[in-house]
């Protein structure tokens, strides 16, 4: 019977069928950080209970490190340090090895994960962190996890998993030049809803998808979460294998030979079919933008912010007004030319190499608009050395731009840095929420370019039609 | 973890779509490495004042008798979406919520709160407005009542909804079974699983290097 891909990893990973669509599935390989990995392994400990295979579990620090230079275990963040330092303490005791402090591999875990081989075609991923979807953009199945549910996995190795159903996202076309996978991404969501994808795990395909170099297609799957999806991935094909080969913990020699073959099977067999099937056209996508408080608030930066008054669904409508109220916009005012008081580039979503390019290729020659607070934070130490390898740090710092230490930074606040009370921020990363950068911070979501492009203009920008 | 059977209890109406985590502990409030303490941090955007502060806002649901004392939680669809932090659930669950009755729930936070003893119910968005409809007239009488045992919920009104929930959550619920215990009984399985997979997918089982 033809197959889907999710079905084969699936199967691959059964150890037991308990029935009721749930079964135990192996997990190949987990990933904590000091935010939520801590309590994990303290539950684990406090239980008594060791981690079952911890030479495949990784362990990075994240969440709470600062992003400044000559940064710490100190802090910003009050009590801070008791993450950092509990979560290395408990991690070396397990026997996990941790991407610490000063270690050039440190960085954000969705980051790291793929940089060095740790995430591969058709393993089982988990880690305590809802963007964990990210790596099936290298074909992985992984999908994020709470706590408990954590402590399950690092004692026995596995998951009981409900089986979810499959949707297939099909995008046609050519992407237009300059448009990217989050405009992509955040057009799927603002179309089907931040619900949409709730219970299914996605195979995300079609030319516009295939034409995707690997670090986009794990921009792509990042937001799988804000679509409400369990899990979502990308087909492993040539490109890949190519980016696969020769990272670290990439398997080699005769054991590559055989990887390569076994992940030229994961695809979708012709015939197999999917609960649901979804197709979006790429050739006319314009550069998104968010204008209100959940992903699904998008809109081309052509656009205008919508009228509650024309949404028929009363839920909808009530949200609408509420984001409106929150992010201080009018109905009909058009979105592009909104000023901005900060710029943030970084994220698991967007902070990877070719994500600085396409922002440095903006910022060339020009300078981020007088009084625009501009950050860049490079996803790893090795993304970051890597960029600064071809001077892509001296045109971000030339144009204005704050040069950063590798983490999550101020994706989300925690009580240590923000951009402050109702500061607007357009910003490279995946949440919009309500206070998501900083208290009352108002977010307006889009790509790096887009970033880069509103920054020097002072204001939203069509990063098409850059002076 | 605390079992759930059955729960007649005051039912507070919090009816916007889309709440995510963040909004239900700010990482901010998440101070500790620590399950605990977090209910004084739950909601905390919306029920206090001022950013970080402690004065209540007196318009927030919560702050507002009965609901103080409400154990079920009325609420839009996608509750939960966002962050895994279940520190979401620990704050709720320490705050005294045990039920939360919505259109839909994110996936991780849905898991999080079979895993802490909340029990998680998906009724159509018309029936949850129904249900907080009639709660609102009298809050204090009009209590709803949620049944895991015959899988229901109950309207003060009398009405019936019967909820869906997957046989193993439900019997986790119930039975307020350890999740890590059940499966260390098929340690032989996993075992097995591993001896063969190695063989199939050597790359997986990475030997320790430093
Ligand atoms: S960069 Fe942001 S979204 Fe990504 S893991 Fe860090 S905090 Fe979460």
């Amino acid at each position: 019977m033809p197959t889907t891909i999710i079905e084969k990893i699936w199967q691959q990973h059964e150890i037991a069928d308990l029935g009721d669509g749930t079964s135990l599935i192996y997990i190949d390989r987990i990933f904590l950080h000091e935010r939520t990995g801590s309590v994990a392994l303290k539950g684990l400990e406090a239980m008594g209970r060791k981690v079952r295979n911890p030479e495949q579990v990784f362990c990075t620090m994240d969440h709470i490190v600062d992003t400044f230079p000559n940064r710490s275990d100190v802090t910003t963040m009050p009590g801070g340090t008791a993450f950092i330092q509990t979560t290395r303490e408990a991690a070396h005791a397990a026997g996990i090895t941790v991407f610490d402090l000063g270690d050039r591999r440190q960085g954000i875990v969705h980051v790291v994960s793929p940089e060095q081989g740790i995430a591969l075609p058709g393993v089982t991923l988990v880690c305590p962190d809802s963007h964990t979807g990210t790596l099936g953009g290298l074909g992985a199945l992984a999908w994020g996890i709470g706590s408990t549910e954590a402590e399950h996995a690092l004692a026995t190795k596995t998951l009981v998993v409900r089986k979810p159903k499959t949707m297939r996202v099909t995008f046609n076309g050519t992407l237009p030049q300059g448009l990217t996978a989050k405009d992509m991404i955040l057009r799927l969501i603002s179309e089907y809803g931040a619900s949409g994808g709730i219970g299914y795990a996605i195979e995300f395909s079609g030319t516009a998808v295939e034409a995707l170099p690997v670090e986009a297609r794990l921009t792509l799957c990042n937001m799988t979460v804000e679509f409400g999806a369990w899990s979502g991935l990308v087909a492993p094909d040539a490109a890949t294998i190519e980016y696969v080969k020769g990272r670290p913990y990439a398997p080699r020699g005769k054991e590559w030979e055989q990887a390569v073959t076994y992940w030229q099977t994961l695809k979708t067999d012709p015939g197999a079919t999917f609960d649901r099937d979804i197709t979006l056209e790429c050739d006319d996508i314009i550069p998104q933008v968010t204008w209100g408080t959940s992903p699904m608030h998008a809109t081309g930066i052509d656009g205008r912010v919508p009228d509650p008054a024309d949404e028929p669904d009363p839920a909808r409508r009530a949200a609408m007004e509420r984001a409106l109220e929150y992010m201080a916009l009018e109905p009909n005012r058009p979105l592009a030319g909104i000023p901005i008081d900060a710029a943030f580039i970084g994220s698991c979503t967007n902070s990877r190499l070719s994500d600085l390019r396409a922002a440095a290729d903006i910022l060339r020659g020009r300078t981020v608009k007088a009084g625009v607070k501009a950050i860049c934070v490079p996803g790893s130490g090795l993304v970051k050395a890597a960029a600064e390898a071809e001077g892509i740090d001296q045109v971000f710092k030339e144009a204005g731009f704050e040069w950063r230490e590798s983490g999550c930074s101020m994706c989300f606040y925690a009580g240590g840095e923000s951009f402050g009370l109702e500061e607007r921020v357009i910003s490279s990363t995946n949440r919009n929420f309500e206070n998501r950068q900083g208290p009352r911070t108002r977010t307006h979501l889009a790509s790096p370019a887009t970033v880069a492009a509103s920054a020097v203009a002072g204001c939203l920008t069509d990063v098409r039609h850059l002076d | 973890m605390e079992k759930f059977t059955s729960l007649t209890a005051i039912a507070a109406p919090l009816l916007r779509m889309n709440i995510d985590t963040d909004v239900i502990i700010p990482s901010r409030e998440m101070k500790r490495v620590s399950k605990e303490g977090l209910s004084e941090g739950m909601f905390a955007n919306w029920r206090y004042t001022e950013p970080g502060g402690r004065i209540e806002n007196p318009d927030f649901v919560l702050n507002q008798e009965p609901y103080r004392r409400a154990q079920i939680l009325l609420s839009g669809d996608n509750f939960g979406c966002g962050s895994s932090r279940e520190h979401a659930v620990w704050a709720l669950a320490e705050w005294g919520i045990r039920a939360i009755i919505t259109p839909g729930f994110g996936n991780i936070f849905y898991s999080n709160c079979v895993r802490n003893g909340i029990l998680p119910v998906r009724l159509p968005e018309a029936t949850v407005q129904e249900l907080a409809d009639q709660v609102t007239t009298d809050p204090e009488q009009h209590r709803v009542t949620v049944d895991l045992t015959d899988c229901a919920v109950t309207g003060p009104d009398g009405r019936r909804y019967p909820f869906e929930i997957a046989p193993a959550d439900r019997e986790m619920l119930l039975e307020g079974l350890d999740a890590i215990a059940v499966t260390q009984r098929r340690d032989a399985d996993i075992l097995d699983f591993q001896r063969r997979d190695r063989s199939i997918r050597p790359w997986i089982y990475l030997q320790k290097t430093s």
